[in-house]
Formats: C-alpha cells, structure tokens, sequence
C-alpha cells in the first residue's frame, strides 16, 4: 500500500497542518524574542534601542519573578494533585453498581462545560464573597469568622476553583479506564484473600497507569496558561501573592505597558514549558507506548 | 444473608454517589437557582434554598440591557467555523497518518502538541501587532483563524485516534469487490469515520467556546462572544448576585446542553486513543 506514489500523496495531506502550525509557532515567537531584546515602552514611544539582556535581568532580579514561578508550579502541581487523587477515588466509588449512573455522569461533568470566567466568577461572588458567599454563611452558622479566601489564602483558592474545574475530566477518563478492567481477575485475587488495599495496588492502579499519563498530560498543557481564573479573582493580588508567570506578563506588557519585558517574560515562559515538555514526555512517553 | 448484605451495601453506595456527584454539581446549580432569586433574595443571610422570591426578571433585564443575541451569534460563528476550518485541514492530515504512517508520524504528532504547550500570553504581543496590521482587530474571522490554529493539534490527534480504528482491509476488500474510489469513500470510508469526526467536531466547538483568552484580548465591541459578555457583567459589588448568575447562565447553557448530549463520545476522544 505504501508505494511512492502514496507515500507521496500522504505527505501533501499532512503539509497544510505542518506548515500552518510551523507559522503560528515561529513568528510570534520570533517576534517575541526581538521585542524581548529591546526597549519599547508604549509611555515612552521615541525612546527605543537594544538593550541586552537587561529586559530578562530585571525578571530574575524581581522577587516577584520567583513567586510567580514558584506559584505557576505550585498551580500546575497542586491540582494535578488533586484532580488525580479525588478524581481515582470519585471513578471507584461511581465504578461501583450504583442506580442512576448515567445521570451521575451528566452531574459530574458539568464544570467541564463552564467557561473560566463564569467558573471564577460562581466561586469569587456566590461562594467565597466574605458577606454574602454561601461559605461566609456556614462559617457564621458554626459561629466562626468568615475565612477571607482571596485575601488571605489567595493561590490555594484559586488552586481550588481550577482543580473544581478540571476534577470532572480527570475523574471521567479514571473510570473510562476503570469500566474495561476484567472483574474476573478481580473476583480471583478476592478468593484468593487479597485485601482490598492490595487489590487497589497491584490490579487496579497498574491498569490505570495510561489513563493517569493521559490526564497528567493534557492537563499540564492547559494548566501552564492558566489566565482568566486569576483575571477575574485576584488580579494577582493582594500584591504578588497568587500572580503566575502568565499573569505576570500580562501585567507587564497591559499596566505598565513595558512590551519589552513583557516579551522577555514570554520567551521565559516558553523555555520554562520547554522544561516541563521535555520532563513530561521523558518520564511519561513511555506508558503510552503500545 | 450474603444477599441482603450486598443491596445494603449498594444503597450504601448510591447515596455516597450521589452525594459526591450533588456536591460537584452544586456550583452550578447554586448559580442557577440564584439566577431566579430577586436581588435581595439572593443575598439574603442566611441563604434561602426553597422560601426565596422567584423571578424570570433578571432575564428579562439582561436581555434588555445588553445585546445577548450578537454575543451569542458571535460565540456560535466562532466555535463552529473555527471547528469546520480545522477539520477541512486537519482529516487529509489525520488520514495520511493512520493509513499511510511513516517513521516519524508519532513524533510529528507530539511536537503538534507540544505547540499548545506555549502559554497564550507569552504571544500576546506579536499576534495584538500583527492583528493590527492586518486589520483583523475585533473581527470574527481573526478569531476563527487564531482558535483554529490554537485547537488543530487537538483535531488532528483526536480525528487520528478515531481513523487509526477503521481496519484497512475493509478498503481492500471493497476494492476487491470492485468498488471505484468514489464508491470505497461515500459507502465505506466516510459512514465509518463519520462517529469520529462528529466528536471531534463537538469537543473542538466546546473548546473554543468556552475559550476566553484571546476572545477577550482581541475582541472590542463588534466580534465580541460570550466570553467577553460575561467579563463585562463581573465584578457585581453585591447587589448585582442574582442579575450575573442570569448571565452566567445564559452563557453557558447553550454549550452544557450539548456537552451532556454528548458526553460519552467526548470522553472516548479525549482519552487520545489512549484509554480504551
């Protein structure tokens, strides 16, 4: 089947793909990586020119860099944590005979489908709002202050609302791949007296190996970008405590209207997902082999 | 006894369940319920769940003050042309690699993937400049061009996937039976991949739906979608609760209605192939 001919054929259908994806990755990049070399400030238009390093220098100077760093690692790790934990709890508990377990699925999806800024916003205003949120409500009922989420504890809620987010697609793809584990092999090492735990161990958490790779994935790659959740709540706020490298870009080049930096924090940003591209496929390339 | 002991213990499990699946829904269906309430109602300590004042008046007010159904249409000429021009590219692409794969295919694919892996700020800048260059500011058919090219990698993994499963000697055996070309894509080839390309088709218009980025960056007034509505209807300073959960509601049922249609097919194909 793969004469000269075909071989050929197949590669005119791929190049419109390649070709198009190879202009959107290399000329903003490019463009980027001029401006980052650059000053061009929008406040000051006439003073431009070459400036070195100096735009990336005054990224790794900034304390704020580091936080920003360490949040957007925090934000990728810490609901990757959770999204993959509740999400293979959640898939053996709806993987059990229950009734309705198709409605079940429609309820557990749902915030898969809601847009970012409404997912913020449903957190921001109806829930953690410090006077009329639902959360305020329950904590006055015990008696207890209001906890202030997006004052004092501004990463870990956002890492909350993502993680809301993101749960029904983790716990979905666990119990797909749950759902074609033989209950034959499970029902054998029960006679044979494995305890539950051990079951979970050496049966069930093997199975699921792929399907955890598949969510580390794809998740990864929309985390990194994470925007709108930050934009509508905490603006990065109070101060830097929950700006990320993406938001602290957009900061750059939208309020102080520093387009070199800005672009210097990009190229930053795309090395640094570089970075996690590479350890991604190295440590995961491998469970999706066939 | 083992029995009685096992439907006790699936009751036992439905209600942990369904109290699991409630609690993860409860969001939205909190929203929902407050987008009825009057404001007062919607504020009111402590939270009413049955007894509040239910009212269609905060659609009617939306509706009125704002221009719901530019917004919509824009969000529906966006997702679906985006999602149509991706697949006018991305099926001769995913079809030479199922059928006609080379040494390199799997590397081509997960360097398409990795192109998503560059944070969308990072290219502001460049694609604001050259949007305004071109003149495509605020205009429906640049944001067709940026979410096609930003989901493509995904069109193209998805629709591989799904055409890697048609067995090539069906082909073989069509044309052994004498089928012409015309006849082995309209009666063999295309009822077979049609599943396929239908859930890519849906999960790629729900992407990019709910995208709200560079709708939001690259879009004023004409092109704006729905993202960008419901940017403009934050930041509610508290008497505002009831009038933006009607809002919120109204941009996202279109898309939740049918993703729950849809959602067995959009789960398979976002596995990658790679679940079974």
């Amino acid at each position: 089947m793969s004469t000269h001919s075909s071989r050929l054929a197949a590669r005119m259908m791929v190049a419109p793909s390649v070709v198009l994806l190879l202009i959107w990755m290399i000329v903003p990049l490019a463009m980027t990586l001029y401006y980052s070399f650059r000053l061009y400030r929008l406040l000051s238009p006439d003073r431009t020119g070459w400036v070195g390093f100096n735009n990336y220098l005054w990224f790794f100077n900034s304390p704020d860099f580091w936080l920003a760093l360490f949040n957007t690692l925090a934000l990728v790790g810490g609901v990757l944590v959770i999204t993959v934990v509740l999400g293979i709890l959640i898939a053996l508990l709806i993987d059990q005979p229950v009734k309705g377990q198709g409605f079940l699925r429609i309820l557990v999806i749902a915030p898969f489908f809601v847009m970012p800024p409404v997912a913020a916003s449903i957190w921001e205003n109806l829930f953690m709002h410090p006077q009329n949120g639902l959360f305020s409500a329950i904590a006055r009922g015990f008696g207890a202050q209001p906890i202030l989420f997006l004052e004092q504890y501004p990463m870990l809620s956002v890492i909350g609302i993502v993680s809301w987010e993101w749960l029904p697609f983790a716990t979905l793809i666990l119990l797909t791949a749950l759902q074609s584990l033989s209950s034959e092999q499970l029902e054998a090492a029960e006679m044979d007296g494995a305890s539950a735990f051990a079951r979970f161990r050496y049966i069930i958490l093997p199975h699921m190996t792929r399907a955890i790779t598949v969510v580390i994935l794809i998740q990864t790659i929309f985390l990194l970008g994470i925007f709108g959740e930050i934009f509508t709540t905490t603006q990065g706020g109070p101060g830097s405590a929950s700006t990320t490298l993406p938001y602290m870009i957009f900061k750059q080049a939208i309020a102080a209207k520093d387009i070199g930096r800005a672009a210097a924090g990009g190229i930053i940003a795309v090395i640094l997902a570089n970075i996690v591209a590479y350890f991604l496929m190295r440590g995961l390339g491998r469970n999706l082999e066939n | 006894m083992a029995r009685a002991l096992s439907h006790r213990r699936m009751w036992i499990t439905t209600a942990a369940a369904w109290a699991v699946a409630l609690l993860i829904f409860f969001p939205v269906l909190w929203m929902i319920l407050t987008s009825f309430k009057t404001e007062p109602s919607a504020v009111a300590m402590p939270p009413q769940f049955l007894s509040a004042d239910w009212t269609l008046e905060n659609y009617a007010e939306v509706w009125a003050r704002s221009d719901y159904p530019r917004f919509f249409w824009n969000s529906v000429v966006i997702a679906v042309g985006s999602t149509l021009l991706g697949l006018v590219i991305a099926i001769p692409a995913a079809w030479a690699m199922a059928f006609v794969p080379g040494r390199k295919t799997k590397d081509l694919l997960m360097w398409m993937l990795s192109t998503k892996m560059m944070p969308a700020v990072a290219v502001m800048i460049p694609l604001y400049l050259i949007f305004q260059r071109l003149g495509l500011m605020d205009t429906r058919i640049g944001l067709v061009l940026v979410l096609m090219l930003m989901n493509l990698p995904i069109i193209v993994w998805m629709l591989y996937t799904y055409f890697k499963e048609i067995p090539g000697e069906i082909l073989e055996a069509a044309r052994m039976d004498g089928a012409n070309l015309w006849n082995e894509i309209a009666h063999v080839l295309t009822p077979m991949a049609l599943p396929g390309i239908a859930s890519t088709m849906l999960l790629n218009i729900i992407l990019a739906w709910n995208e709200a980025f560079w709708t939001i960056v690259l879009t004023t007034t004409r092109a704006a979608p729905l993202s960008a509505f419901i940017a403009s209807f934050s930041a509610p300073q508290g008497l505002f609760y009831a009038k933006l959960s009607a809002a919120s509601a109204m941009a996202i049922l279109p898309i939740l209605i049918l993703g729950w249609f849809s959602q067995k097919q959009l789960v398979r194909g976002l596995t990658f192939g790679a679940v079974k």
